[in-house]
């Protein structure tokens, strides 16, 4: 009998490989190997509903286990990969077992940037919020290191559970890697309104106990959380020889330098033509497209056409939505106003061309702009700052 | 618990149940329903779990919010007749409901 397909990594990149694979009619065998002890699970809600205890941990679960168990597929959870031996095309697992592959498939994700502090908490896997959640009880005190998303949202639900929040960030502004600076200064007056405290060019020096110790002031809590980004897990890729970049080099269907092993999600940088270089995204899209494409390219199927990177942030009564990539850009063009209400959005153009969009609360903005930048269309800046103008309307 | 029936992109029919509670989107995907994606798992974020309800049903579904309404409008193959899945709850009321999945979902 053939050698199975093995998945290191079991997030949602594995899952939809899996199920993309038997969609696609793949007759072999699949074995998944994750290190925690889950079924595959959505990570979104982690910072956002199931962190404030409105959904229930079986329905972050993508599927249920029967999915899995049916003829063919073998979980191995709660087991990690040690090492990758690409000549005898197979992984050693930390328990000294080996499997044998005939096509190997790293789903292997990121982990949070850690920082030296001792005691701090981070948030990336059911387990963190488990330490994290029991914690955040009314009246108890929250400190965030990094105002990104992840730290954005868990300030969030923490204030709505009665917490007071201090959010520390180091740059000048909130979400300074994701969005523009009108983004970030509507971002911090909602979080103001709603009651957080936001220090940006806060540098953190150290954790004392609970004290958390910037270059000019120092703040007391009861638990300290960092969401400092993610760094990409590319230590069994690279340890095996395979082209590692800022993530594991793929090209476009997902195969990495060796013809035999692919790479799918946020362990992969890969070269997209909206940006003309290659990079690594840290999205739930990046990981399901990426997957498809493998699962098609493994079953030697024509790829599902490449979409538009979108992502999404949810906090208090706020929904972002972000399509395309701002990075270049040359103009940005405000519809609606942010320093009032809770609904606008930003345009990117780089020479006159739709390159991104940033929709607080605009469904319509986000939708019409994903068609837009995947067109390459160039719309008249102020057509897109004219609330008079429909979104439907857009196309030139 | 509600026995939904799906029409997939290629005809075939599947019928599952789905406990109250749930999204028909849940159901749909923990069941393989062929061509429900649900990329964002739920949030009305992403536009992928549409679904056709015929006519009779229409009435009989929780209404719309502005937010799904919004999204549909910029469906490639958004109907009168589209709804997004995770945003209707199961119930014993949706109980033989019949719903058919476009060709794509891009």
């Amino acid at each position: 009998m053939a050698d199975p397909l093995v998945i290191i990594g079991a997030g949602q990149a594995a899952s939809q490989l899996m199920a993309s694979l038997a969609q696609d009619g793949f007759a072999g065998e699949v074995c998944l190997v994750g290190d925690e002890p889950h079924l595959p699970y959505q990570r979104p809600p982690l910072s956002k509903k199931f962190l404030a205890g409105e959904l229930a941990l079986d329905r972050l679960y993508v599927k249920p286990a029967a999915f899995y168990e049916k003829a063919g597929s073998h979980l191995l959870l709660g087991r990690r990969a040690e090492r990758i031996d690409r000549s005898g095309r197979s992984v050693l697992l930390a328990d000294g077992s080996r499997l044998t592959y005939s096509t190997l498939v790293l789903a292997t994700g990121s982990r949070p940037r850690e920082l030296p502090l001792p005691g701090a908490f981070y948030l990336r896997n059911i387990a963190d919020v488990d330490a994290i959640r029991p914690r955040l009880a009314p009246g108890k005190s929250l400190v965030v290191i990094g105002g990104g998303y992840i730290g954005l949202e868990l300030a969030a639900v923490a204030v709505k559970l009665g917490v007071g929040v201090t959010v520390l960030e180091q740059a000048p502004r909130l979400m300074a890697r994701g969005v523009g600076p009108v983004v970030s200064q509507f971002y911090a007056r909602l979080h103001g309104e709603e009651g957080v405290v936001i220090h940006t060019g806060s540098v953190v020096c150290g954790l004392a106990g609970k004290r958390v110790v910037c270059e000019h002031a120092q703040y007391d809590a009861d638990i300290v959380v960092v969401g400092a980004g993610a760094v990409p897990n590319v230590e069994l890729a690279r340890e095996a020889g395979l082209a590692v970049e800022d993530g594991i080099v793929v090209d476009a269907e997902c195969r990495t330098d060796d013809a035999s092993i692919y790479a799918i999600g946020d362990c992969t940088s890969q070269h997209h033509d909206l940006v003309g270089r290659r990079l690594r995204l840290e999205s739930v899209h990046n990981a399901l497209e990426q997957a498809r494409i493998a699962a098609a390219a493994i079953c030697g199927r024509k790829p599902p056409a490449v979409q538009v990177p979108w992502f999404w942030t949810d906090q208090f009564d706020v929904k972002m939505q972000m399509a395309g990539l701002s990075a270049g850009h040359d103009q940005a063009v405000v519809r609606g106003n942010p320093d009032t209400g809770r609904s606008f959005a930003v345009f990117y153009l780089r020479e006159g061309t739709l390159i991104a969009v940033d929709a607080v609360n605009r469904a319509p903005e986000f939708m019409m702009s994903k068609q837009l930048i995947a067109e390459r269309a160039k719309i008249d800046p102020a057509r897109l700052g004219d609330e008079g103008v429909a979104m439907k309307d857009m196309r030139n | 618990m509600a026995k939904i029936v799906f029409e997939e992109p290629d005809g075939t029919e599947r019928a599952i149940d789905i406990a109250n509670g749930q999204s028909i989107m849940e159901g749909a995907v923990r069941n393989g329903i062929v061509g429900i994606d649900a990329d964002c798992g739920g949030a009305c974020s992403c536009a992928t779990c549409m679904v056709y309800v015929p006519e009779e049903w229409l009435g009989r579904l929780p209404a719309k919010d502005s937010t799904e309404q919004s999204m549909l409008e910029f469906c490639p193959h958004v109907q009168a007749n589209s709804r997004l899945s995770c945003q209707i709850q199961v119930s014993d009321a949706l109980d033989g409901l019949r719903l058919k999945v476009p060709q794509s979902q891009q």
